[in-house]
């Protein structure tokens, strides 16, 4: 077999049936062996970036791994953003770049770089293959790292005489342990389990602060996940990655929490004593000023990542395992001792609610509605109703849009909502709408976008009319980067330095251009027929939804305050931002 | 006062210095990847020291010299232990429990009369003269890296031209090891 064959054989058995790529001179044979494998479909892309990000959608909607073949160079560079996102998302990539023939390395050859140096830092490990008989093996292993674990993105960099040269084919090992840290699954000690349940039943103001590891713990954790929130009766919040773990429009569930989430989830996070973090990481956005983060909680963290543990926060009791067999454990473990859980915990709890449901009464997510202009938040919200009894997929770009997404749109299923969280990688939605409508073909598949964001990997349209994924692209257009612009509202005295775009193209003739269809809703009034418009259309779309230019993004913890200090509109700004607060972002 | 939403922190907390060991997988990029994640999250490297130790299994053992917060020490065992050719980490406290040991080439070109002055210094510690000339001598000094340091200063008055150093590396008393 050849080097090019092995690769393909490798591919089939892992059941890889969706391939995102773009061809080059250092993966021709690779593309040349591409006709003699029917059963693997190649989706050729316009920029790498977009093979990436489209890969990573495929992932996070089907629970497979995500792959992406790219040439040497330039090819390799361009996915660099998107391997850094997946690494950033606990995305499962595997990246197969072509690399100049071995004998070239290090010659600065046509279309050479170091691929493996440059990718090192945001892959969770690579490799480059300079003997033909050793590639079967790396790349089932590569297979396995980015799916095992904490999962991630990988690559494997094949030179191009590697990829004609004739080898072996060696068969997947299935490793129980390699280096001690592969197949992590849960090993109970020291009592953490009894010990978890303990604090849960002693706890009076209780909450699960929960995030993307339940997802990518697969289907089994989000089910024990509900079961567990509903046999206690505890408030749940989610992480902007956790959203559709829990069903949100439950009444347990209090919206998101963090930068943006919504008030009673914070105070919530902020007075709580007991915090069962499940599958999150206490990043930045999440705990405000963390000298202050939750000053009097007892903190359980369950996380498969030990380097998750006391990173960010101390804990008090970490259990490091898989999310699906913790919680196995832990509910099996709560119905042992107390078979009647949740109604001996009643009245213990009764008083946490009733603090909750007076925060709640704020309505942190409202806003002024407009009969003149379209409110973003508005048209996230007839977006929602218009789509909510179909099986919806939501992609999204970053920024205000994003958030406006997040708080608005309710998601009840897992992997139905995919964004770039930890990178916050603008270019992101419409690319990943292409991958999530690949792994889902008959779905509703929504890139809920910004105009700013979405320019820049718009060439990617192509690539849907292409391949006819009747992708929904709805552009929350403000003319403005608006997080970027509300932040110098806020913190630079309105200076509003480059954040907006005079010259922007016509979406609708845009669209056309590319070859589908283009809508526009301007007032509110037309704005649910043209949703409609844009549902019934089995084609690509892309929707320009113009919105009022200069709403901002709240509720809003601002720069050097904890949870329980929120901005929740326009005129609750009477504290000025400190100058050391400005400095950061 | 710092006000923040983020990461920094207003405790100022106490700054220690450890040896951390790793055994790794003798593979290309390997120390690449170790290196990288000192530099890319922050971290600092006091001193590195590597080599084959296990040539039928391939393993290679890197001693480094750290120093950080408790927090930062155990991030940098935790996310050492993630990467894929690493086999195991290890924190050897700085205490009498562990042996620490550094060597170095002092490189000494003066006159005869200082040449002796400077032999006369060393005679504190064990040393081998490697190389002996008319005007120079090269001295192998194995010690702690504060001896060493010390040395070294004094030699220089007298004509330390050049100095190489090991880095630290570090063994566990006793019948003991680290599985």
């Amino acid at each position: 077999m050849t080097g090019a064959e092995i690769l393909f054989k490798v591919f089939e058995d892992q059941g890889v049936k969706h391939i995102f790529g773009y061809p080059g001179g250092a993966v021709l044979p690779i593309y040349d062996e591409l006709k003699n494998h029917q059963q693997i479909k190649h989706i050729l892309v316009r920029h790498e970036q977009g093979a990436g990000h489209a890969a990573e959608g495929y992932a996070r909607s089907s629970g497979k791994p995500g792959v992406l073949l790219v040439t040497s160079g330039p090819g390799a560079t361009n996915a660099v953003t998107a391997l850094t996102d997946a690494y950033m998302d606990s995305v499962p990539l595997v990246c197969i770049t072509g690399q100049v023939p071995t004998h070239l390395i290090g010659t600065d050859a046509f279309q050479e770089c170091d691929t493996t140096g440059i990718t090192r830092p945001c892959t969770k490990h690579n490799w480059l293959v300079k003997d033909v008989d050793k590639l079967a093996s790396i790349l089932h292993k590569a297979f396995e790292v980015a799916t095992t674990g904490r999962p991630g993105p990988v690559l494997v960099d094949i030179p191009k005489d590697i990829q004609f040269k004739k080898g072996k084919y060696s068969q997947a090992k299935i490793l129980k342990k390699n280096n001690g840290k592969f197949n992590i699954k849960f090993n109970e000690e020291k009592d953490n389990i009894k010990k978890a349940v303990e604090l849960i039943k002693r706890s009076s103001r209780p909450i699960f602060y929960t995030g993307g590891g339940v997802i990518n713990s697969g289907p089994k954790a989000t089910e024990l996940l509900r079961e567990i929130v509903y046999m206690t009766g505890f408030p749940i919040t989610s992480t902007l990655q956790g959203l559709g773990a829990f069903p949100g429009s439950d009444s347990q569930f209090l919206g998101m929490l963090g930068m943006h989430g919504t008030y009673e989830a914070n105070n919530a996070m902020h007075d709580c004593d007991l915090m069962i973090n499940i599958g999150a990481r206490f990043d930045d956005r999440i705990t405000g000023k963390i000298d202050e983060f939750s000053p009097d909680s007892k903190k359980i963290h369950i996380d498969i990542d030990p380097s998750s543990i006391n990173k960010n926060v101390n804990v008090d009791l970490a259990i490091v395992g898989d999310v699906k067999l913790v919680l196995k454990k832990l509910i099996s473990s709560i119905k042992e001792k107390n078979p009647n859980f949740i109604e001996s915990n009643k009245k213990e709890i009764s008083a946490w609610w009733k603090q909750i449901e007076s925060w709640r009464k704020k309505d942190s997510l409202g806003f002024v509605n407009s009969k003149e202009v379209i409110k973003p938040q508005h048209a996230v919200q007839r977006l929602y109703e218009l789509t909510k009894a179909q099986d919806t997929f939501i992609t999204t770009e970053v920024g205000q849009h994003q958030m406006w997404a997040a708080q608005h749109y309710k998601f009840n299923k897992p992997n139905r909502w995919m964004t770039s969280g930890g990178l916050g990688t603008m270019g992101y939605g419409l690319p990943a709408a292409i991958g999530v409508q690949v792994a889902n073909p008959e779905k509703l598949v929504i890139d809920i976008a910004g105009e700013a964001s979405v320019l820049m990997t718009m060439q990617e349209m192509s690539t849907a009319v292409q391949y006819k994924l009747p992708i929904k692209i709805f552009i929350i257009n403000n003319q403005y980067m608006g997080m970027v612009r509300q932040w110098q509202e806020l913190l630079h005295e309105k200076n509003y330095s480059e954040s907006y775009t005079a010259a922007l193209p016509d979406f609708v003739k845009l669209a056309e251009a590319y070859g589908c269809v283009g809508l526009r809703a301007k007032t509110p009034e037309e704005l649910d027929a043209k949703i409609s418009e844009m549902l019934s259309t089995n084609q690509p779309v892309i929707f320009d939804c113009v919105v009022d230019k200069e709403e901002n993004c709240y509720p809003m913890i601002p720069s050097g305050k904890p949870h329980n200090q929120m901005l929740l509109g326009e005129n609750d700004n009477e504290d000025e931002i400190s100058e050391e607060g400005k400095v950061l972002v | 006062m710092i006000k923040s939403a983020y990461s920094f922190s207003t405790k100022k907390e106490k700054i220690e210095n450890h040896i951390v060991v790793v055994w790794v997988d003798n593979e290309t990029g390997v120390l690449a990847r170790v290196v990288g994640l000192f530099s890319g999250r922050g971290y600092n490297i006091d001193s590195l020291a590597v080599a084959e130790v296990d040539k039928k299994k391939n393993i290679s053992r890197i001693t480094i010299a750290t120093s950080g917060t408790l927090q930062v020490l155990q991030q940098i065992k935790l996310q050492l232990g993630k990467l894929i050719p690493v086999h195991k980490v290890a924190d050897f406290p700085k205490n009498k429990k562990t042996i620490l040991r550094e060597m170095a080439l002092l490189k000494v070109v003066s006159s005869k009369a200082r040449l002796e002055k400077a032999r006369k210094l060393c005679k504190k510690y064990k040393y081998t003269i490697l190389d002996k000339t008319e005007n120079s001598l090269v001295f192998e000094i194995s010690a702690l890296k504060k001896e060493i340091d010390e040395l070294v200063k004094k030699l220089q008055p007298l004509g330390l031209a050049s100095t190489s150093r090991t880095g630290v590396v570090a063994m566990t008393k006793g019948s003991t090891i680290y599985k």
